[in-house]
């Protein structure tokens, strides 16, 4: 019942969140908003698991936090260098010597 | 005692999610990306360790406090983390901050990065202490 309850919370805390996600005025309040989404997805993983009884969820919630900070660095990363595949040092370096 | 634990832990995983809610909330209602931020990555810490501390009450010890214990972990390490890159990418794209009385530098002209705002917030309260 209150393992329900807290499932419910979760998921109007994620409605919220894509809310900011859609009328967010930069990119990088929609990056903060589908960070903080996949962050309360983790959450939701799990307690949803011990809801229904299988706790092996766990597995999938563990794999699901590794992705989300995986995504969240290269989305930042696409939008500062317009581009996955160039190397960030590098690149770094030539923006310093270029400025 | 397991019936006990199990109200306790369900008890912890509400107040998580309350903690959840009132970030999505501050997340919605707050003007600018930093305080969006501050809102978001402290209530999202704070919620998992909530929810994840109650379900190890509610499953107690076993495997899965193994995983609840890793998955715990790993949130801890790579939120701040994230939080720290989005706010240091929003301050080198110029986003300004819309609340406080400090003046932002331009990326470009900050060259000392470590010597900037730690030599800007001594003298600034210095001066308005005067």
């Amino acid at each position: 019942m209150l393992l329900a309850a807290g499932a419910a919370g979760l998921v109007v805390a994620m409605t919220l969140m894509i809310v900011r996600a859609i009328i967010g005025p930069s990119q990088y309040d929609r990056i903060l908003a589908v960070n903080s989404f996949g962050t309360k997805t983790v959450l939701l993983i799990a307690v949803i698991g011990y809801l229904f009884g299988r706790p092996d969820f766990l597995d999938i919630a563990i794999v699901y936090a590794l992705i989300n900070f995986v995504a969240t660095i290269a989305l930042m990363k696409a939008l500062r260098y317009q581009s996955l595949a160039r190397p960030l040092a590098a690149s770094a370096r030539k923006d310093a010597s270029d400025a | 005692m397991h019936e006990a634990l199990v109200w306790i832990g369900g008890g912890l995983v509400i107040a998580g999610t309350l903690l959840s809610l009132l970030g999505a909330g501050g997340v919605l209602r707050f003007p600018d990306v930093y305080t969006r931020l501050h809102a978001a990555s402290l209530t999202d810490t704070g919620g998992a360790t909530l929810v994840l501390l109650g379900l190890g009450l509610v499953s107690g010890l076993q495997l899965d406090t193994v995983k609840l214990f890793f998955c715990w972990a790993f949130i801890m390490l790579t939120t701040p983390a994230a939080a720290n890159a989005l706010a240091n990418a929003a301050y080198g794209s110029g986003h300004k901050p819309r609340i406080g009385t400090f003046q932002i530098v331009p990326a470009d002209k900050n060259i000392p990065a470590d010597d900037g705002p730690a030599e800007d917030g001594p003298t600034g309260d210095g001066s308005s202490g005067k």
